[in-house]
């Protein structure tokens, strides 16, 4: 193995100035090149921007990897009807923590990437649909709209191409299920937020049953880099289907939690070897690739490939690159349990399996986890797992089933160790950031 | 329990079939609605919100948390008000009310708080953290302390994994938190000092805070600026980049951000790990592993919709 210093493998490109004092505000923005990808943008013809973003090989950063200017180009033109563009950024994935710190530090990169999207599918209105729970970030938000709208890069005519846009920052009001395309718009319709059956796909029937595209906040604050930057810049990162930079959430039992922004592809290994491995005396016992909802990995996935193929070879999905790592003071029958838990309190209860199959799964897994369970308990569990499993309009469901499936398959011994004692093996109080009195008084 | 100036609007008929609804007899009366002054304030702050929607209906979340900013819970007032500025019915809005968990159904707290229990603040310690709030305040999840100030709740994840253990008050972050410094945050919050998240502005109260989530920008000075940039840890990777911290070298984590930033961001207290007690946090008296939680999980969502 070789160690390439932190300089080389690292890119930070949207993170490139947060440690500016005053890092949200356009001018800021406009001293690192901000809103030039614009210029650039508005001289293309919108057609040709559509062809060039797709040529970039940008791939959708919200954890499905959809070809982003693939989604563009699905809008159909001529029409007659008003185009959309809403922009996801109800981060809510346990795990995932990238777009409310990218929002909250460099609000200007998604306003630019909305601008040039807009353009480039003819919108003239366009969302931004965060999330309730994160109030500082909704601050600066409106304070980023406000200042572009007067600088002329939001509103009418902007920079004298007659192109209008207007954007609206419209706040959810708590549901994961909200992340899910089709059921953000129906919560940005006012409704219930539950998925919709498709076809028709929002790009033909979205909101208000106009051609929409629904794009998350990394994907859409990453174009205008590939604007300015070229094409070629960005395909000189990551690999041939997955290219370009990304943001890495590092968080859990490690020495530096935090993002890592560089190209798709590194490993846990090198991005946890940058940041000083495992807390002190500890070593990894599992993991998440892309938030709850991927199936876990494990210290034998440390050399996987961070990119959609990598992963997805490995057995699990790339996600939002949102790499939760528990060390061996852990329980996975705990960490599973509530995380269960959480899919059966978010599941919209549209669709039986889900409903029905999540409660269920949660009553298992808590007498499991208080020692109450019985050995047939495991094979039950596979089986409601694999009910769920597909069988539901959304991927909420299949996220539910995630960690069952992957828990029973890396730590199936683990449960029966709970069967058998009749009790948790595991001190949840050695899992806490405070449980290592040596770590504080390193630095003490 | 604070009285808001309009909470004597829901004191009204609470009919026989009441809050229990098992009685038979005289349906609900229609709520009243606001006294003209507020409900002319409020077509206004309505015309305003609806005005960013291609479609009247949109507004309805805006809607919702600005009856919140009103009353600093969703009264049956608040539901008539949203029904009768989008045309729906009283039903329809509460359909969507019950739906989303920010929206506090009963009198709540001027600050709510709320502690991250999804898997990785929970390992991290927030379930020690939650398990100390609730004996500290005396209450239980989804309470309100008897002064009115604090509504305790658990959360699910905020999207700060990496500043984790993580507490919410009012939807602004308390980062990197441990039971003591909680502690401290509540005894502060109760007194009425001023308190300053980690990311975030200074606290305004939950009335004021659901404002700001109906879609009016807080207009209060330095409140856009308040602690910095970005947070310690959404710095770690630049840090790395710029050689400003050595790789691998094993220091200087959790609130105790790499040089170069004073000022930006204030730690919260952090205690010595000896004077936690380890017993606080096993699984089976957590949030919803608590055996003495009365719920299971479709009742325990009905009890999250009753907030």
């Amino acid at each position: 193995m070789t160690y390439e210093p932190a300089e080389k493998l690292l890119a930070p490109v949207l993170s490139a100035f947060w440690d500016d004092p005053r890092s949200w505000t356009l001018d800021t923005y406009r001293r690192h090149d901000g809103y030039q990808a614009l210029d650039r943008a508005l001289a293309m013809p919108p057609d040709d921007l559509i062809a060039y973003v797709k040529d970039s090989g940008l791939r959708g950063r919200g954890g499905a990897g959809f070809p982003t200017g693939m989604k563009w180009q699905f809008i159909p033109q001529g029409d007659g009807k008003p185009h959309y563009l809403v922009v996801n950024a109800d981060e809510s994935e346990p795990g995932t923590c990238k777009d409310i710190p990218l929002l909250y530090a460099n609000p200007h990169a998604l306003i630019e990437g909305i601008v040039i999207a807009c353009w480039a599918i003819r919108s003239h209105h366009a969302f931004v649909y965060l999330r309730g729970e994160v109030v500082p970030v909704l601050r600066r938000l409106h304070e980023a709209v406000r200042e572009a709208y007067a600088a002329g890069y939001l509103g009418k005519d902007i920079k004298g191409s007659g192109f209008d846009l207007d954007l609206t920052v419209h706040a959810g009001a708590g549901a994961y299920i909200c992340g899910e395309e089709t059921a953000l718009l129906d919560s940005l319709e006012g409704r219930r937020g539950q998925p919709r059956l498709r076809p028709p796909f929002p790009a033909v029937e979205g909101l208000y049953a106009c051609p929409t595209v629904v794009n998350n906040v990394e994907s859409i604050a990453s174009v205008p880099a590939i604007v300015l930057r070229g094409k070629e810049w960005f395909r000189s990162m990551g690999s041939e289907k997955s290219p370009g930079f990304t943001l890495y959430s590092l968080s859990g039992h490690v020495a530096r939690p935090g993002q890592y922004e560089g190209p798709l592809g590194l490993t846990l290994r090198q991005l946890l070897d940058l940041g000083g491995g495992m807390r002190p005396g500890h070593r990894l016992k599992f993991w998440t690739p892309g938030g709850s909802s991927t199936p876990m990995f494990t210290d034998e996935h440390l050399d996987v490939p961070l990119d959609y193929e990598g992963v997805g070879a490995a057995g699990s999905m790339l996600g939002t690159k949102a790499l939760q790592c528990f060390d061996e003071t852990t329980c996975v029958v705990r960490a599973v349990t509530r995380w269960t838990e959480f899919y059966a309190h978010e599941s919209c209860g549209k669709c039986t399996p889900c409903r029905e199959g999540t409660y269920w799964l949660v009553q298992l897994l808590r007498d499991i986890e208080a020692g109450k369970g019985r050995p047939e308990d495991l094979d039950k569990l596979q089986d409601i797992a694999d009910n769920i499993n597909g069988k539901s309009f959304c991927a909420l469901g299949d996220g539910a089933a995630a960690p069952i499936f992957s828990s029973l398959k890396y730590f199936r011994s683990e449960y029966e160790e709970h069967i058998q004692r009749g009790e948790c093996p595991f001190d949840p109080a050695r899992s806490t950031a405070w449980a290592d009195t040596s770590r504080t008084e390193a630095h003490a | 329990m604070t009285q808001a100036p309009h909470d004597t609007h829901e004191t009204a008929p609470a009919g026989p079939a009441g809050a229990h609804g098992v009685e038979l007899g005289m349906p609900e009366l229609p709520a009243p609605d606001y006294p003209p002054e507020v409900r002319a304030r409020l077509d206004r702050d309505a015309a305003e919100i609806i005005a960013r929607y291609p479609g009247s209906r949109s507004a309805l979340l805006p809607l919702l948390h600005l009856v919140q900013a009103e009353e600093n819970h969703v009264t049956r007032t608040g539901i008539r008000f949203c029904a009768e500025t989008l045309g729906l019915t009283t039903a329809e809005v509460t359909a969507v009310a019950t739906f989303y968990t920010m929206y506090r159904r009963r009198p709540s707290g001027d600050y709510q708080v709320g502690v991250c229990t999804n898997t990785l603040c929970a390992v991290m310690g927030g379930d020690a953290i939650f398990d100390e709030l609730k004996k500290h305040l005396g209450v239980g999840n989804g309470e309100t302390t008897a002064d009115g100030k604090v509504t305790l709740e658990h959360i699910e994840c905020n999207a700060a994994c990496d500043f984790a253990p993580v507490v919410m008050v009012n939807w602004e972050f308390f980062d990197n938190q441990t039971p003591e410094s909680a502690r401290a945050l509540v005894d502060d919050l109760v007194a009425g000092r001023e308190v300053r998240p980690t990311r975030g502005a200074p606290l305004c109260t939950f009335r004021e805070t659901s404002r700001i989530l109906a879609g009016f920008p807080d207009e209060r000075d330095g409140a856009v600026e308040a602690t910095g940039g970005a947070g310690p840890a959404s710095l770690t990777g630049l840090r790395l980049h710029r050689g400003e911290t050595t790789p691998a070298r094993v220091v200087g984590q959790r609130g105790n951000p790499p040089q170069g930033d004073a000022g930006l961001y204030d730690t919260p207290t952090s205690p010595s790990p000896a004077e936690h007690p380890s017993s606080h946090d096993a699984p089976a008296t957590t949030a919803e592993s608590d055996p003495d939680h009365p719920a299971d999980p479709v009742a325990d969502h009905a009890t999250e919709e009753g907030r």
